[in-house]
């Protein structure tokens, strides 16, 4: 009997974590009923599933945990249409349906030995937060290079992932740098938009990646200014986003030119979509 | 060389098919209020060949427009999902034209890819596809501009001719080899043969190529971003009807229907033409407008598909020229694409 791409399934809500303080965003920590169901689940950062509310349907999420950490899944979830709604009521030790994991996630054979430039913004950080947790590992972090992470909201209290941002912060081997719009009393990070904190702070393109997700304007105005620091084509990366059903590459609605997000993607380089049509160009 | 081709009498057809019932889910052309649809036959004499084409193409019969892909079920600590299963009966496709069949092939490669599809899989498997050569072509029907032909064999099991009182039945595959079995058909001489290959070559002579498709795809990808799409497309209503009735359009959706605590997944076949289907939950939509829509679907089957799988996405079946409500033909607006100078 061959493999059922379309079965989802169950985990249980371990823990909900209200990320935001306008509690838009939430945290799912979800944990495996079986065992065999972990085994099958081996992911990359960057790769994603689409999550089940049974009588709502599933959507697609990208992992916000990194691999490494054993027995758990962590999905980051805006409430914005009538499923991330249904997930917002959930509770803790509800059941959800997991499907995946989906695509090609970030290509970590060649990020290994390079310095990581990682820009993101808003709710698009959720993958990058598992890229950088995942290459901090004491198991990872002689693998790459010098890290650094540019990471931008409109205020602090939109942030996500406070925790991992002051672990992070403490430590030697990654340079953090935080940027609101507009800042508030005792914010100590950079003030401005994500686009313009990277152009001062200049990261070297030398023997580097830059990893770039967020909002498309975020990503249109970083793209020229990545490439002004000498970065090629090859070595941006991005993170697509499109509606999505299947998540395999049959249900025809995900794709940029002949190449679907689903399944060829999400993260493409920025040399593959200037190849692709102008509907990819940022 | 041996003849792999049969003869089966016209008068002897309906007791051929009644055998078949016995054994098989049989599908075929059958009229209601003068309009040809395919559906399960119960008696041989059910069947109307006298027809050009089907209004609807056959691909309901590997991928239905809406099934079932499990049923869920919550139970203390979590949920079950079961998997319906599909019925061991085969089923034969009888009388479908040879458009549709080679349709299939190109089904098979999107349904059967890195990633496989169980149930389409299945369905398949369980699939003999008997075609009927088209002796008159309709106005609409363009299959030799694509690379098939109003009697070409790919995608069937078996083909047939007809040739007055008898159909010459080549047995193109294994399976269709199979369906014949324990029939004492007489096998086809020279001169049935011969007045086979008479009727495939007056067909095609009866249809001019009404386009060149010799560099189509590349002429596309220029056009992109040209002005042309939003005047070929000015009077699209946006209906999907051309994609539901293509033999080769997959696109689907995937939602839930429950029923009360537990409920059922469902796929149903959906389209690019639709804004839904690319609207985003935050409200972006990458493709929001007709043009954007129209040329999604050109641009799938003419070099999208071209990219992915080594082959165009249309067979020339004609319907969706045929049953356009505002008579957009697919054949002049790919013409018209030829003809813009790139910029």
């Amino acid at each position: 009997m061959m493999e059922n791409p379309y079965l989802p399934f169950s985990m249980r809500i371990d823990d909900i974590v209200v990320e935001t303080e306008d509690h838009n965003i939430k945290t799912f920590v979800l944990s495996y009923f079986e065992k065999e169901d972990e085994d099958r689940f081996k992911y990359v950062p960057g790769q994603f599933a689409e999550l089940t509310v049974y009588g709502k349907g599933e959507a697609p999420f990208g992992m916000a945990s990194s691999p490494m950490q054993a027995g758990q899944l962590e999905f980051s979830v805006s409430k914005i249409g009538v499923l991330t709604s249904a997930l917002h009521q959930m509770h803790k030790g509800d059941v959800v349906g997991v499907r995946g994991p989906l695509g090609n996630g970030f290509p970590l054979a060649n990020l290994k030995g390079k310095n990581l430039v990682l820009i993101g913004g808003g709710f698009g950080f959720s993958t990058l937060r598992a890229l950088t947790n995942y290459m901090i590992h004491k198991a990872h972090r002689s693998s790459f290079g010098d890290i650094t992470v540019i990471y931008g909201a409109r205020k602090p209290g939109l942030l996500l992932y406070k925790g991992d941002l002051e672990s992070w912060e403490s430590r030697s081997d990654i340079q953090l740098h935080l940027t609101v719009d507009t800042a508030d009393n005792g914010w100590t990070g950079h003030v401005g938009l994500v686009p313009n904190v990277t152009k001062s702070l200049a990261p070297s393109a030398e023997n580097a990646f830059t990893l770039i997700c967020g909002p498309p304007a975020m990503i249109k105005f970083t793209l020229p200014v990545v490439k002004e620091l000498g970065f090629p084509d090859d070595k941006i990366l991005l993170s697509l986003e499109m509606k999505m059903k299947c998540g395999v590459g049959m249900c025809g609605r995900c794709n940029m030119g002949s190449q679907y997000i689903c399944r060829d993607g999400p993260v493409f380089s920025q040399d593959q979509l200037l190849h692709l049509t102008t509907e990819t160009h940022f | 060389m041996k003849s792999r081709a049969k003869i089966i009498r016209k008068k002897e057809l309906p007791d051929f098919l009644d055998h078949l019932i016995r054994s098989y889910k049989v599908f075929g052309p059958v009229k209601r209020d003068g309009i040809v649809f395919f559906d399960a036959i119960e008696s041989g004499n059910d069947i109307s060949l006298d027809y050009q084409n089907a209004k609807t193409s056959p691909k309901e019969a590997l991928f239905p427009q809406s099934e079932t892909l499990f049923r869920y079920h919550r139970k203390e600590g979590g949920v079950d999902v079961d998997v319906p299963v599909q019925g061991k009966k085969g089923q034969v496709l009888f009388g479908i034209r040879p458009c549709d069949a080679k349709g299939f092939l190109l089904l098979d490669k999107v349904f059967g890819g890195d990633c496989r599809d169980p149930y389409y899989e299945q369905r398949r498997a369980n699939t003999i596809v008997v075609s009927l050569g088209c002796a008159k072509p309709q106005p609409a029907c363009f299959c030799t501009a694509l690379g098939g032909g109003p009697c070409a064999e790919e995608g069937s099991d078996l083909l047939m001719v007809d040739i007055g009182d008898q159909y010459v039945v080549k047995i193109v595959g294994d399976k269709g080899a199979i369906l014949l079995e324990g029939n004492r058909f007489d096998d086809a001489e020279d001169e049935s043969l011969a007045q086979a290959a008479e009727v495939k070559k007056k067909s095609e002579a009866s249809m001019e190529p009404p386009l060149k498709i010799h560099g189509l795809k590349e002429k596309l990808d220029q056009l992109f971003d040209d002005s042309i799409w939003a005047q070929l497309t000015e009077t699209c209503l946006g209906c999907g009807i051309c994609t539901y009735l293509c033999p080769t359009c997959h696109c689907f959706d995937i939602c839930d229907e429950p029923m009360g605590q537990d409920g059922i997944r469902i796929r149903t076949w959906d389209s690019c033409q639709f804004p839904l289907f690319t609207q985003q939950a935050s409200g972006f939509n990458p493709r929001p407008l007709v043009k954007e829509r129209f040329r999604q679907r050109i641009m799938h089957k003419f070099s999208y598909l071209v990219e992915d799988q080594g082959e165009v996405g249309c067979v020339g079946c004609g319907r969706c020229v045929t049953e356009c409500p505002v008579n957009l033909d697919i054949r002049e607006l790919l013409n018209a694409l030829l003809e813009v100078e790139a910029a």
